[in-house]
C-alpha cells in the first residue's frame, strides 16, 4: 500500500522524524482553517500518488488563509496524470537553505534492504542515478543487525554531506530506519530533505509502501486504506477477497493462479488484434479453490462491468479438479440467473477434464461455449467481444 | 538424476497437523514421496495416521532431525509463524526447506533469508511458492504428480498454474524436475539457482524457463545463460499486457517505470540465444522442435 504525503508526514512525526506542521484538507474551508491553525505561510500541496505534481501546477505558496482557501480552492479537483486531487495538505512553510535525499527500501536484486543518500535532493532520483551516478550512495544494510548510528553517519559522510549537519542527518537515517522496519514499509524514502536557513534538518516530502502481508501486526494500517481512489469494481472484489485489477479492454477474464492469468491477458491481447484491437478488460486470479461462490463472485464482478463483452474463464485444473470448476460455474450461473447476459468461453485443463467438461456439456447453459485449448479459447473469446 | 530431491530425499513436514498441512502431506505421501515426521511445536509426541502411515510429531526440527533422518522440510505454517519455523529449519541445519506458505511479510522473509545465508548450510525455496518435484522420485510442496510423468526437460517458474500448464504441454515428453521458485519479492532460489543446478545434472537435456513482469530476476538470468549454460533454453514471460504501477497477484509482479517489462526481459534473454514463445503453448512448440520429438 502507498501511503499519501499527509500519511507518511503522520507516521514520521509518530517516529520521531523531523516534520514541519501539517494538516489534510477535502475542502476550501478546512484548508482555510488548517492555515489558520498553522499561522503564518503555508504551501498547499495536492495529495496525489504520482509524480510531478510541481510541475502540473498542484503545489502553491499560500500568502494569508483567504489565499489558502483560493489555492486549496483551486487545486481540490485538479486532474494530475489522471489522478483526480481530492484532499490537499497544508504544511508550514519553511525557508529552505538546501535540498538532500535519503530512502530506505526493498532491494529485490540483492535479497537485502539498501539506504540511498545523495546531497542532489529535490530532483527526479532516477534522474541522478543515470546522469550523475557519483551522486547517489548505495549501501546495503545487515537485515538481521539493523542499521547502527555509526553506520548511518559513515553513509552520510561517504555521501559527502556538509560536515556540519552530518550528526543530525544521521539521526534522521536512524529514525527513518525505525519507521522502515517497525511500520514493515517496503519503501521509505524523503525527498527532499532540507536544511532551512536557521540550520534546521526536516523531511519535507516522504514517500511511504507498507507490506500489506504485514497487515496482522499493524491493525492501526487499515485507517491508512484509501477508499475513495480505487475503482468501484475493484473495491467490490476486494470485498470479496478477490485479486481483481480493473483494465481497459472488452474480453472480461478468470483464471486460476497469478502467471497464468498474467498469460492469459497476453493470449487474449495478441488474439484482439485480428479483430479491432479488442483487449482484455480486467484481471482476475480466483486461486486455487475455485468454487462456486468464489466463482459467481467473480462472474458477478465481471459481469458488472460495463466494458466487458465476452467473458473467458481459463483454467488449469492442478489442486482444484476440473469437475469442481465446472460445477462451479453452473451453480454460478445458476446464482446469477437473468444478471448472466454475456457469452462465456470456458477452456478446462488439467486434472479431471474429461469429467469438467462433461458436466458443462450437458449442462448446455445458452452463454457458455467450450474449447479445447487456451490459444483457441482467447481468439473465440475476442471474437465474440468484437461482435 | 535430478536437481535438488530424489529418491534419497526424507520430508519433515512443518505445520503437519494443520488442515493445509495434512491435506498435501496425504497428496505429497501419494505420489510416493518418503515423509518421514512432522513438527508442530507443542505437539511433540504425538503419532498421526495420515492415510495408513504412521507419521511422528515433534515439536522442534531439531528433534526431527535426530530420530528420522530428514534432510528437507517442507512448511505450511500459517504467515504469522513462518519466520520461525524457517530459522527451527536453518537452526537444525536442514539442507532443503520449501517454504509453500503465503502472504509471509517480507521482512520476516529477508531476515530468514540472511540468516540461512549467515549460516551457509541451508537451501530455501520460496516462499509463496508450490514446491518441487522430481516425478516418479519425490515432490515436495503442492504440485500435483499426475500431471506429468519423468524426461529430459528441467523447468523452473516463479508461478504455480503456469508451471503446471507448461508441464502439461510438455507431458508426452516429461520433466527432470520442475521448481516453482514463487513469485514473492526476496525468494530463496532464484532462476539462476536452478538453471545452474539443471546445466549441472545429466538428466536434463533442455531447461523451460518461465518469468513473469517485475524485478530484474530474468535479465540477471539472461547473463547467468551466457556465462554458464550450454543446454538449449527456451522461455516464456507473462505480462506483457499488464499496465504500469498495477500489481498482478504476486507480490512481486508489477512494472514500475520502464523496469520489470515483459518485452525487456524477452529482449535480454533473446540476446543470449534463448528462444522466447509468445504463449505457452508457442513455447512448448519450440522446446519440441529443439528435443525433435
Amino acid at each position: 500500500m502507498d501511503l499519501f504525503e499527509y500519511q507518511a508526514r503522520d507516521l514520521f512525526e509518530k517516529h520521531g522524524v523531523p516534520v514541519l506542521a501539517g494538516a489534510v484538507a477535502t475542502t476550501a474551508d478546512e484548508a482555510a482553517a488548517a492555515a489558520e491553525k498553522i499561522g503564518g505561510k503555508v504551501v498547499v500541496k495536492a495529495q496525489v500518488k504520482v509524480g510531478g505534481r510541481g510541475k502540473a501546477g498542484g503545489v502553491k505558496l499560500a500568502e494569508s488563509v483567504e489565499d489558502a482557501r483560493e489555492k486549496a480552492g483551486a487545486i481540490l479537483g485538479m486532474d494530475i496524470k489522471g489522478h483526480i486531487v481530492g484532499k490537499v495538505m497544508i504544511a508550514q512553510a519553511a525557508p529552505i537553505d538546501s535540498e538532500y535525499y535519503l530512502a530506505i527500501l526493498l532491494d529485490r536484486s540483492n535479497r537485502t534492504f539498501l539506504v540511498m543518500a545523495s546531497v542532489a535532493g529535490g530532483m527526479d532520483i532516477e534522474a541522478v542515478a543515470h546522469e550523475t551516478p557519483e551522486k547517489l550512495i548505495q549501501v546495503p544494510v545487515n537485515t538481521i543487525d539493523g542499521l547502527s548510528k555509526a553506520q548511518a553517519l559513515k553513509i552520510i559522510q561517504d555521501a559527502a554531506f556538509p560536515a556540519d549537519i552530518a550528526e543530525q542527518v544521521a539521526d534522521t537515517l536512524v529514525l527513518l530506519w525505525g519507521v522502515f522496519v517497525s511500520e514493515d514499509a517496503t519503501l521509505v524514502e524523503v525527498n527532499p530533505l532540507v536544511k532551512t536557513t536557521d540550520g534546521r534538518i526536516i523531511a519535507l516530502d516522504g514517500k511511504v509502501t507498507l507490506d500489506d502481508n504485514a497487515d496482522f501486526r499493524h491493525p492501526d494500517h487499515e485507517a491508512l486504506v484509501d477508499r475513495s481512489a480505487a475503482n468501484a469494481l475493484e473495491e467490490e472484489a476486494k470485498a470479496k477477497n478477490l485479486n481483481y485489477v480493473k483494465l481497459d479492454g472488452e474480453v472480461g477474464i478468470i483464471g486460476n493462479g497469478a502467471g497464468l492469468v498474467m498469460s492469459t491477458l497476453d493470449v487474449v491481447a495478441y488474439s484482439g488484434e485480428k479483430f479491432g484491437g479488442v483487449k482484455p478488460a480486467n484481471f482476475l486470479d480466483i486461486g486455487g479453490g475455485a468454487s462456486a461462490q468464489v466463482m459467481a463472485d467473480g462472474l458477478s464482478i465481471i459481469l458488472g462491468d460495463k466494458d466487458v463483452k465476452s467473458v473467458f474463464v481459463n483454467v488449469f485444473g492442478g489442486i482444484t479438479s476440473c469437475d469442481a470448476v465446472a460445477n462451479g460455474i453452473v451453480q454460478a450461473l445458476a446464482i446469477l440467473g437473468d444478471k448472466a447476459n454475456k457469452p462465456i468461453v470456458v477452456r478446462l485443463d488439467g486434472n479431471n477434464v474429461i469429467e469438467g467438461r462433461r458436466i458443462l456439456t450437458e449442462a448446455a447453459h445458452p452463454l457458455v461455449e467450450q474449447l479445447d485449448t487456451m490459444d483457441g479459447a482467447a481468439a473465440r473469446a475476442a471474437e465474440l467481444a468484437a461482435n | 538424476m535430478s536437481i535438488f530431491i530424489d529418491k534419497q530425499t526424507r520430508v519433515l513436514v512443518q505445520g503437519m497437523t494443520g488442515s493445509e498441512g495434512t491435506k498435501h502431506t496425504k497428496k505429497m505421501l501419494a505420489s510416493g514421496t518418503n515423509i518421514v515426521g512432522g513438527v508442530t511445536p507443542g505437539k511433540g509426541g504425538m503419532i498421526v495416521d495420515i492415510d495408513g502411515h504412521l507419521l511422528p510429531v515433534f515439536n522442534t526440527v531439531k528433534e526431527a532431525v535426530a530420530a528420522t533422518q530428514a534432510n528437507t522440510s517442507v512448511v505450511f505454517v500459517p504467515p504469522k509463524f513462518a519466520k520461525a519455523a524457517v530459522i527451527d529449519a536453518i537452526d537444525a541445519a536442514m539442507p532443503l526447506v520449501v517454504v509453500i506458505t503465503e502472504g509471509i511479510p517480507v521482512h520476516d522473509t529477508a531476515a530468514f533469508f540472511a540468516y540461512s545465508q549467515s549460516k551457509g548450510h541451508t537451501r530455501i525455496i520460496g516462499p509463496n511458492c508450490p514446491g518441487i518435484i522430481t516425478p516418479g522420485q519425490s515432490n515436495v510442496g503442492i504440485i500435483p504428480a499426475d500431471i506429468t510423468g519423468s524426461g529430459p526437460i528441467g523447468l523452473v517458474s516463479k508461478s504455480g498454474t503456469l508451471t503446471y500448464q507448461m508441464a502439461y504441454e510438455l507431458r508426452d515428453i516429461g520433466i527432470s524436475t520442475a521448481v516453482g521458485i514463487g513469485g514473492d519479492p526476496i525468494i530463496g532460489t532464484t532462476h539462476i539457482d536452478c538453471l545452474r543446478a539443471f546445466q549441472d545434472d545429466p538428466a536434463t537435456e533442455a531447461i523451460v524457463m518461465i518469468g513473469e513482469i517485475g524485478g530484474d530476476a530474468e535479465e540477471r538470468a539472461a547473463d547467468f545463460i551466457r556465462e554458464y549454460v550450454t543446454k538449449p533454453v527456451v522461455g516464456y514471460v507473462a505480462g506483457f499486457t499488464a499496465p504500469e504501477g498495477k500489481t498482478m497477484g504476486h507480490a512481486g509482479a508489477i512494472v514500475s517505470g520502464s523496469s520489470g517489462t515483459a518485452q525487456g526481459k524477452k529482449d535480454a534473454l533473446e540476446a543470449v540465444g534463448v528462444r522466447v514463445g509468445q504463449t505457452p503453448s508457442e513455447t512448448a512448440r519450440i522446446m519440441r522442435a529443439i528435443l525433435k520429438r
